[in-house]
């Protein structure tokens, strides 16, 4: 329980940190880019907006202590302010509409990932200096060295505008209406080849190696040696015996590589013009969106820290050392 | 310190007194360092490394020699695929991409590496005075070390850069900020655990300054792990810096890798298949992060044959954040 406690106090405090980031940011930068921004979407914004806005960026010329306090109060109430690129929708209404998209692609990517790499680092591990031991890490700590946008722009190149097996960008066909028909499924399946697959090559590598080398670690275990003794089946021994025990720091890596995995879409997202958060982060820096661009950076960074609580909370649930200490 | 700890060092510290230098275990760090450089060389993954990061440099060095000139001059119209008069052929605008990946090189690889040293630095001071001091110093700076390694790194970047006035220094400011905090983390527990070793608690009994054991007595003692997590921060950097100006967040008038993967993109050479625009810098920059961890694995192997094991640092913590 206090390791559930000191956790949920670390988070609150990172998430304190990136409130008080996004609200220092407009306001002690040099140069004006907020006024510069309202001023360009002045006409069109409601007197109660402007009002709004101008608290939201601390254009308002309150002490700073109350611009803080009141800053805090509309987050929990949800004003993130107005969108100035897709006026007048709210921030919060353009964030959900897109957010459900960059999940779908995060998180297919990292289950293929997670999976694909660990069942290599395994076999890896258990048919040590094997072909799978010797030749692959290599490979794919290469493919790892290649910027993740740079191995998307490629793969659009061969396999959307060359062989034309995919399609080039967006989640789904033009002109198709999102429901539950499986020829809308799968066509938002195939839109959502290439940018996972891209991520899961880069980020294939680092799961296998982290699993391979926990692997050595327990196979060289003495109830491994025992099981083998009673005359278990490699198979067994294998999955039962070495590869469960070994699944417990990948339960670590689970929850650095959400943020990765985030990051990664990001940029995944911009190459394919795949329509979520990260997307949007960008047109909205592109179009001088501060209030959209401040409420995409908090909606990750919230989104990050909760699924990071959730892994330490399954890891207390998997590791009994940690409830006893 | 208790007062068990400082018994036991007066007995040291008596014992090894006709020498009068109890707090030198090994050789100088000068010493030392050459030691690693040349082991380094002998090592077939450094030295593949290190040869891929000396042909990387030389031509950065030598691009106004081998591309005199602006390379984003145009000289053909539109896109030409690569022939004997352009090598890597031509961009949609009709820049010679030889030329700017050649030129491109030159900030890429500054700002990689001053990132990685600004961060380093960063993450050694960091590291050092955590472990050193200990208590609620120590637990002030892990904090603020493991909110940073938390805080997703790209749109972190992002949300900064928009920010700030675009440019080079902009950039670096940015990619140190966000690039310290995985490099201060494994420096701390290394350095934690040189700390509580007997001759830093000589070093204390004979009253050296604090400064001075950290930096002359723990510090040389964790060479290679400043190297690796050197190494670490300079890929970071330079695919980081990649994908700040591929976002166009970078300052689009230098000639750089990632600027040049932006006009590429921006430009349709993807759209239209012009795949000789992007391929040059992207690979680049894939060449020279590979060379890096290659050299990080050969001070793996160099310094601590066991290590081998159970790390995922060689190609790890930093470049997580930005691909």
């Amino acid at each position: 329980m206090r390791f559930v406690l000191r956790r949920l106090g670390f988070y609150l405090v990172a998430f304190w940190v990136s409130v008080t980031l996004n609200f220092l940011l407009p306001r002690v930068m040099p140069g004006d880019p907020i006024s510069r921004m309202m001023s360009q979407s002045q006409g069109r914004m409601t007197p109660e907006q402007v009002v709004q806005m101008q608290a939201l960026f601390g254009l308002d010329n309150r002490p700073i202590l109350q611009q803080y306090i009141g800053y805090w109060h509309s987050l929990f109430t949800g004003e993130m302010g107005v969108s100035i690129s897709r006026f007048p929708t709210p921030v919060s209404e353009v964030i959900a509409s897109q957010i459900g998209w960059t999940i779908l692609l995060g998180s297919t990517a990292l289950l293929i990932a997670v999976v694909i790499g660990n069942l290599l680092g395994i076999l890896a591990a258990w048919r040590r200096g094997g072909v799978l031991d010797s030749a692959l890490p290599p490979i794919l700590v290469f493919i790892g060295s290649f910027p993740y946008f740079w191995l998307a722009m490629g793969a659009l190149d061969v396999f959307g505008v060359v062989l034309g097996w995919f399609p080039l960008r967006h989640a789904f066909s033009a002109g198709a209406t999102p429901s539950l028909s499986p020829e809308f499924i799968g066509d938002v399946a195939m839109h959502l080849v290439l940018p996972a697959m891209t991520i899961v090559v880069v980020s294939v590598g680092g799961w296998m190696l982290a699993m391979r080398n926990t692997m050595i670690t327990t196979t060289s275990e003495d109830y491994i040696v025992m099981a083998e003794a009673k005359g278990l089946k490699a198979n067994r021994i294998m999955f039962r015996y070495a590869a469960r025990n070994a699944t417990l720091p990948a339960v670590t890596n689970f929850g650095m590589a959400i943020g990765f995995v985030v990051g990664g879409a990001l940029l995944t997202e911009v190459v394919f013009a795949y329509p979520g958060v990260g997307f949007q982060l960008l047109s909205a820096v592109t179009a001088l969106d501060y209030p959209l661009m401040q409420g995409i950076f908090l909606t990750i960074t919230g989104a990050v820290l909760v699924a990071n609580f959730i892994v330490d909370m399954v890891y207390v649930r998997l590791d009994p050392r940690v409830r006893a200490s | 310190m208790s007062a068990t700890d400082a018994s036991e060092v007066v007995i040291l510290a008596a014992s090894a007194q006709p020498e009068k230098v109890p707090a030198e275990p090994l050789p100088g760090p000068r010493a030392r360092r050459e030691g690693l450089v040349r082991s380094l060389l002998r090592n077939r993954k450094a030295f593949a490394g290190l040869v891929i990061i000396a042909i990387f440099l030389l031509l950065a060095l030598l691009a106004p020699v081998l591309a005199p000139g602006d390379p984003s001059l145009i000289t053909s119209l539109g896109a030409k695929a690569p022939s004997t008069e352009h090598l890597f052929g031509t961009t949609p605008k009709g820049q010679d991409v030889l030329a700017l990946t050649m030129w491109g090189s030159r900030s890429s690889l500054l700002v990689g590496f001053v990132v990685g040293l600004a961060a380093t630095a960063i993450a050694i001071l960091v590291g050092l005075t955590s472990a050193f001091y200990g208590r609620a110093i120590d637990d002030g700076l892990s904090l603020v070390t493991n909110v940073f390694l938390l805080l997703p790194g790209l749109p972190l970047l992002v949300i900064l850069a928009a920010f700030l006035p675009r440019g080079l220094g902009t950039v670096i400011l940015v990619l140190t900020i966000t690039g310290w905090a995985g490099g201060a983390r494994v420096l701390r527990s290394q350095a934690l655990s040189i700390r509580g070793k007997d001759f830093v608690a000589a070093a204390i009994v004979t009253g050296e300054t604090r400064f001075r054991i950290m930096f002359r007595e723990i510090l040389p003692n964790m060479a290679s792990i400043v190297m690796i997590t050197l190494l670490g921060t300079v890929i970071f950097g330079i695919g980081a810096q990649a994908g700040l100006e591929f976002l166009g967040l970078g300052d689009p008038s230098v000639v750089s890798w990632g600027t040049n993967l932006y006009w590429a993109s921006n430009d349709g050479a993807l759209i239209s298949g012009y795949w000789w625009a992007f391929v040059p810098s992207g690979a680049a920059i894939a060449f020279v992060a590979f060379a890096l961890a290659l050299i990080n694995y050969g001070v793996d192997e160099v310094s601590n044959p066991r290590l081998r094991t159970a790390r995922r640092r060689p190609f790890g913590t930093g470049t997580e954040v930005a691909r």
